[in-house]
């Protein structure tokens, strides 16, 4: 019967499994989702079995599913489940899941932190394997904070499969948690000379990736990576080192001198093509970085760029399209060098890729001169009408704008051929870069004047042919063109032939099938050329009629746009078809308009860099950020609506370039309400006065002058001769290409005969050829005072920024250990000697300085999203105000009766839920740790045996020795981390490289039982708060034992007048406190309490009651579970490491007051034995030798206790200094305590 | 770092898909199909690096890729990455799933997705490169295999045996699924 039952499950369990569900959709091609869903919900039936096989096979299906698309996240409560199994297959499983499908916002991940510390340090290797590959995919800042040190531990494992995969995990936690980078940073060093390869590689790897971002803080690492480069034969690491000098070396360029040798070297040795690849990249690197003056190095540029040559010239594609890659780099600072090449680059653009021809495109942006500019364009002409799918011919598009205007278009000698080349580029059909075309025509147009007529003619008849443009909706793309078409015309104006027809033409009811944006500077325009004709007319008053069928004309076409849907084209025609009219009834009248309707529009641009705005610097005593009006809702809306917008405009163009300032027309009103600023800033001496030539008011929004601007007129005004507009003209309509080419050597000999200019062509001079027209300006204009901030490229969310930190500054005391937010605070370790105020400060003092620091700390709080981009300079605070929930509470002033207690917010962050992972109570050590100590013990009198200063030659002598017993200490140390888990695996890595040969320590755990009934189970740590002297914490893990659910746990204790539980402001001294979290069954969690205390010399008991209420199905019951509060003495003092030099300087003093202790009977071996006294007691070991080891500790209130430990025929003796003789003597107490029990 | 490794088949069918990033399961089959639609397009004998599609990363991150008889292996990775030694880390993928599966065809990737994942994990952590040696790789992907092995009771390895050996390449399957990945070797 029973066998039936079990074979019944088992054939349920393999009902389907991952490969039946694949045949089944293999086998359903035709109704797959149907299929699946039916799968779908026969997993969902598996997972609610008990069987963990079941849903460890369900889980495994879903992660095939995932793959296909499925969202699974609903099940990622029962991948927990399967990943918490104790089965390595099902954990797999369960792993891979998770990592698939995990992420940062789903909410179950909290609940793994305990699971994933259990596997972490499991006995088996694997388990610790798929863990860390696990939660290298999805670990979440809270994961890295609360794991950051057991991965630490982990980096020193003994197996070289779990050190590799933990130093690689590593870069995973700086990037969530960056905290942790300097407390590790250290061991990870260590790691790149690990014995291992693999694990070198992978130490490599993270500071690789981590200098890459920041490379200036890893430039010390230089000579350790030389080392290994020379010393390396694995690819792989020499690769990435060589790849991380390329980054380091534009900082340092003495680093480079030093490589260019060996890599030379490895250049002509090596046979792996990769590293060599990677070396010429490197030595270019060091090339670039490398000031000019170096002629010594023309034989090693001229080394890459032939082994580059080789490498294009290989059948191989790669190859070619990663020596093409490199070769653009060299362009940048040896243009020369790669020029030679340039067959070989054009040959290269026939290519059949795409990837090789984009690159060799790349190169030939830095090969053009003013020689060759024309031939090469010409010849990427061809290519752009042959080239078949759009994104290549985008891209040869947007290359041959980007080489023509180039620095400013420094290579163009002919800006007819230019604008002839743009128009010619708007018959592409389908292009995406209209607006690109357009922005050139715009910045050309303005900053060339001499060009203008021309531009303008070429303008006008693409106007006249815009019907070319729009016909297809396809070319939806290239009508951005006739945005700047229409402006120009309207805009120069006075250059057009006959202005009448152009204005016919903009007024086509054809138009109104455009955009929104493109109608309206057509209708503002048309007004423009209005103006211009009526001028024209005027001028002859023979001819009236002419000016009033003009107004006529646009009386009968602008009701058209007068109806446009778009708001702003309604606008705007709506208001010049008024003006028109009234012009029209005085023209009616024979009463001259021309003047003043012409003066509406008069005035001259000036071409505004696109930072300019940016770069105004912010006038003295003017705070931005600060409010005008209190209500914040008008008053930013101006300031933060308006930038974004701005950059709108230009975002879309191509930085490089100088923009034409154009502004939106929703920008008028604003532009109003800054000339009303303006006008009243006129006497400020930062605002630059815009000489009256250009300072005007433009009603049309084209061109308001948001910015002062300094006119910089450089120009020697130019004619270009009519002839050779005509030319232009007639060679337009011809259209042949390669007839462009001698028209324009004919213009260029004349213009050379004809006109001379001083020009800022300055280098170039040595060309013979001169510019036919010269560009306006050379620079972008900027506001005359202008902030040099080189910052703007930088992206504030770039997540690596947080890991811009100094690592060769040495580790403060506070921070040699990870701030992480553990249950044991107290370790951040603090030598006496390196933090003198330790020993002279009296304990208020350090409060106030404690109290102080969160003050800023709340702060920040209130800034926080204000200053979340901004770079973290208080690091190191904020990571010690991670350490605890005491952090987080408001300093209680003692002498005030006033109680605070942490904000429930902050608790909840602080929970750690734990997946039925109750801590070990059942070691005996952990009840004995806690152990009640007689409040009354009185302090034993001093009766020190030995004097100080034997004592002190002693560690004198021992500093040989120091080194090795400093590991010891570590290893002593990362026993701390394992707290109630440490068990196997943990001690494995403890004892990694012991020179001794040592028994293993059985399992330790501080948590002890505070209480327990059927319905929940109360334990507890104690430890002191580091920030402030007069804290002290307590973890509490509420287990629930029973089936129902435990909801509105409220947590309180009785006061006494020496000790106090911190309350929340406005909490009565007699109110519990909410614990931030219900408990489902079989389910545990953490609270921290914070107590503070004033006196530490006496151990001290609280009475204190739990209240919750137990909700089952139909009923819920009030529940109350009583318990006492053990404070020992030992809870208030924190680890802290201690040299032994400072140690003998501490016990030299003579402050200290000495007591001792002796025990009989104790039969553990003499490192259990220390290691108890660390673990229980908050003792870090100073030296060991033999059977005599000394030790020291620190109080929250600052007092030193040194502990000098010897041990023979299992009697121990302690021989015990501290500047406080009463808590000395409670500590020897608790001592023995700890050491009868076991 | 490794940004993903995609694996699909001829057809644009994914055989793997692994991310080293977070997307949404859309985005992450909009950006297999856009990988595949930029690889499957390329001729045989062209490089096999892709600027980047619009979707995973832009122009940081580069495609690199092989193609081996019915599937497309495919890896994007930033600059900080060799192009070269990424190639090779392709081949050694391959050797090293040849080795495991013996013959490795798209078949056994179809049924053992999660074979392909372990070892996988063997070689690439987190987006970044864990090992390259692939002795190595086998030996940790063997031992693991081993372990699971032996938790199981010899009527469920019977079980899972049998469960397992079903779908194996003596099927009704379609031939080409059974094409080599790898050619042999001639001596």
């Amino acid at each position: 019967m029973a066998l039936k039952i079990v074979k019944g499950s088992i054939d349920r369990m393999f009902d389907k499994n991952l490969q039946d569900l694949v045949r089944g959709i293999r086998n359903h091609k035709e109704d797959e989702a149907k299929y699946i869903s039916t799968c779908i919900d026969e997993i969902k039936q598996e997972l609610k079995q008990d069987n963990i096989a079941v849903k460890a096979n369900a889980v495994c299906k879903l992660t095939y599913l995932q793959m296909l698309g499925y969202d699974v996240s609903w099940a990622a409560f029962n991948i927990v489940e399967v990943m918490s199994s104790s089965k390595f297959t099902y954990k797999r499983i369960g792993y891979l899941a998770a990592s698939q499908c995990f992420h940062e916002s789903t909410d179950v991940i909290m609940l793994t932190t305990n699971q994933i510390r259990k596997d972490l340090s499991s006995p088996n290797q694997y388990d610790t394997g798929v863990a860390l590959t696990g939660l290298s995919c999805f670990v979440t800042p809270d994961l890295a904070r609360d794991l950051a040190n057991d991965i630490m531990t982990l980096m020193s494992h003994t197996k070289p499969y779990i050190r590799k995969k933990a130093v690689l995990i590593m870069y995973k936690v700086f990037l969530k948690y960056p905290e942790s980078l300097r407390p590790a940073f250290p061991r990870l060093k260590e790691k790149l000379e690990d014995p291992d390869p693999g694990v070198q590689s992978a130490a490599v790897n993270v500071i690789c990736e981590l200098a890459r971002r920041n490379p200036k803080n890893y430039l010390s690492l230089a000579p350790l990576f030389f080392k290994l480069m020379t010393s390396s034969t694995n690819n792989w690491v020499l690769i990435k080192i060589i790849k991380l000098f390329g980054a380091l070396t534009p900082l340092e360029p003495r680093l480079g001198k030093k490589l260019i040798e060996p890599l030379t070297n490895l250049i002509h040795s090596t046979s792996a093509m990769s590293l060599l690849y990677e070396c010429v990249n490197t030595v270019i690197a060091v090339l670039i970085s490398l000031s000019s003056g170096m002629p010594n190095h023309s034989a090693s540029i001229q080394l890459c760029v032939q082994k580059l040559r080789i490498l294009i010239e290989d059948s191989d594609q790669n190859l070619k399209y990663l020596g093409l890659l490199a070769m653009s780099k060299i362009l940048k600072t040896h243009p020369k060098s790669v020029q030679s090449h340039k067959d070989l680059i054009l040959q290269c653009l026939d290519d059949k890729d795409e990837s090789i021809r984009l690159r060799a495109l790349d190169l030939l942006y830095g090969m053009v001169s003013k020689k060759n500019l024309m031939e090469i364009v010409k010849k990427l002409m061809l290519h752009v009408d042959k080239a078949e799918g759009t994104t290549y011919r985008d891209e040869l598009l947007t290359k041959i704008i980007d080489i023509c205007s180039q620095s400013n278009y420094q290579y163009i000698t002919n800006f007819e051929w230019y604008i002839s080349i743009l128009v010619e580029l708007t018959r592409l059909e389908g292009t995406r870069h209209g607006h690109l075309i357009a922005s050139q025509m715009l910045d050309v147009a303005i900053r060339v004047k001499a060009i203008r007529a021309f531009a303008v003619a070429q303008m006008a008849t693409l106007l006249d042919n815009a019907h070319l443009l729009t016909g297809n909706t396809q070319r939806n793309g290239i009508c951005e063109v006739l945005y700047a078409a229409a402006w120009i015309c309207g805009e120069f104006s006075e250059h057009l032939e006959d202005p009448l027809s152009t204005l016919e033409a903009m007024l086509r009811p054809k138009v109104a099938t455009l955009p929104g944006h493109i109608q309206a500077v057509y209708v503002q325009n048309a007004a423009k050329l209005f103006a211009t004709v009526l001028r024209g007319q005027e001028g002859a008053p023979a001819d009236r009629t002419v000016a009033q069928e003009t107004s006529q004309l646009l009386i009968d076409r602008l009701p058209l746009f007068v109806q446009s849907a778009n708001l702003e084209v309604q606008e705007r025609a709506s208001c010049i078809l008024q003006l028109v009219k009234y012009i029209q009834k005085l023209q009616q009248k024979d009463v001259e308009v021309a003047e003043e309707v012409t003066a509406l529009f008069a005035g001259e641009l000036n071409p505004v860099a696109p930072k300019a705005q940016k770069k105004v610097p912010v006038p003295e005593g003017l705070d931005l950020d600060a409010w005008i009006n209190e209500p914040p809702s008008e008053s930013e809306s101006e300031d933060e609506g308006r930038k974004p917008k701005g950059k709108a405009v230009f975002a879309k163009e191509e930085s490089k370039h100088t923009k034409p300032r154009y502004t939106e027309v929703d920008e008028k009103e604003l532009a109003k309400r800054r000339e009303v600023r303006k006008a009243e800033q006129a006497n400020n001496p930062f605002y630059i006065k815009a000489s009256p030539s250009s300072q005007k008011v433009y009603q049309d929004g084209v061109g308001v002058e948001h910015i002062p601007v300094v006119q910089i007129d450089l120009s020697v005004p130019l004619k270009v001769p009519d002839q050779y507009v005509k030319l232009e003209e007639e060679r337009r309509q011809k259209d042949k290409a390669d007839k462009k080419k001698k028209d324009k050597k004919k213009r260029r000999e004349k213009g050379e005969k004809g006109r001379r200019r001083k020009g800022d062509s300055g280098p170039e001079s040595e060309e013979d050829i001169t510019p036919a027209h010269m560009v306006d300006i050379t620079t972008e204009e900027m506001p005359e005072n202008a902030l040099p901030s080189d910052d703007d490229e930088k992206d504030p969310n770039d997540p690596h920024k947080a890991l811009d930190i100094d690592l060769d500054k040495p580790l403060a005391d506070s921070e040699k250990k990870l701030p992480v937010r553990t249950h044991r605070p107290d370790e951040v370790l603090r030598s006496p000697v390196d933090d003198g105020e330790g020993v002279e400060v009296v304990p208020e003092l350090k409060k106030k300085s404690g109290k102080e620091k969160k003050d800023k700390k709340k702060d920040k709080d209130r800034k926080k999203s204000k200053e979340e981009k901004k770079k973290k300079k208080h690091k190191h605070e904020e990571g010690e105000n991670l350490m605890g929930a005491g952090s987080e509470v408001p300093v209680q002033s003692e002498d005030s009766n006033e109680v605070a207690a942490p904000p429930p917010a902050t608790t909840t962050n602080e929970e750690a839920a734990k997946v039925s992972e109750a801590p070990s109570a059942s070691t005996p050590e952990a009840v004995s740790g806690m152990a009640v100590v007689p409040p009354d013990s009185e302090p034993e009198e001093a009766k020190d045996t030995e004097p100080e200063d034997t004592k002190s030659s002693k560690h004198k002598k021992k500093k040989q020795k120091k080194e090795k017993e400093e590991k010891e200490k570590k290893k002593k140390k990362k026993h701390h981390h394992h707290h109630h888990h440490s068990d196997g695996a943990g001690d494995e890595s403890v004892q990694n490289g012991n020179v001794e040969e040592e028994e293993p320590l059985p399992p330790m755990s501080n948590y002890a039982l505070l209480a327990e009934n059927s319905y929940i189970k109360m334990m507890c740590d104690i430890q002191g708060n580091l920030q402030d002297g007069s804290q002290v914490v307590v973890s509490v893990i509420f287990e629930n034992k029973c089936d129902s659910f435990i909801k509105a746990m409220e947590f309180n204790v009785l006061d006494s007048l020496n000790s106090k539980l911190q309350r929340p402001e406005g909490a009565g001294p007699h109110d519990g406190l909410t614990v931030p979290f219900q408990l489902p069954p079989g389910i545990s969690n953490e609270a921290r309490f914070v107590f503070s205390v004033q006196s530490i010399v006496m151990p001290q008991k609280l009475k204190g009651t739990l209240t919750f209420i137990v909700k089952t199905d139909d009923s819920s019951t009030h529940e109350k579970l009583d318990f006492k509060l053990h404070f020992t003495c030992t809870s208030y003092l924190i680890t802290t490491p201690c040299y032994s030099d400072a140690y003998a300087k501490l016990l030299e003093s003579g402050d200290l007051k000495g007591s001792s202790l002796k025990l009989e009977g104790v039969s553990q071996p003499f490192h259990h034995l220390l290691a108890r006294i660390c673990f229980h007691h908050h003792f870090s070991v100073v030296e060991r030798i033999g059977s005599c080891a000394s030790m020291y500790s620190r109080s929250i209130q600052g007092h030193h206790v040194c502990l000098l430990v010897k041990t023979a025929d299992q009697t121990v003796s302690i021989d015990a200094k501290c500047d406080e003789p009463g808590l000395l003597g409670n500590v020897l107490d608790e001592i023995k305590l700890t050491f009868s029990q076991c | 770092m490794i940004k993903a490794i995609l694996i699909f088949n001829n057809h644009g069918k994914p055989r793997l898909s692994k991310f080293y990033e977070h997307y949404s399961e859309d985005t992450e089959q909009q950006i297999i199909r856009e990988t595949f639609h930029l690889v499957s397009k390329r001729d045989e004998n062209v490089c096999n690096f892709l600027e980047g599609g619009m979707l995973i990363g832009g122009s940081e991150n580069k495609l690199i890729y092989r193609h081996y008889a019915t599937l497309y292996f495919v890896f994007c990775v930033d600059s900080s990455e060799s192009e070269l030694g990424i190639l090779d880390l392709i081949q050694v993928f391959v050797e090293t799933l040849d080795k495991c599966f013996e013959n490795v065809c798209e078949l056994d990737l179809i049924f053992h997705v999660d074979k392909v994942h372990n070892i996988l994990a063997e070689m690439v952590m987190g987006g970044m490169v864990l090992e390259t040696n692939m002795n190595e790789i086998i030996t940790q992907v063997d031992a693991q295999n081993k372990m699971e092995k032996s938790e199981f009771s010899s009527f469920f390895s019977l079980y899972r045996r049998l469960s397992f050996s079903l779908p194996g390449r003596t099927g009704r399957h379609r031939l080409v699924l059974q094409v080599p990945l790898l050619v042999p070797c001639l001596p």
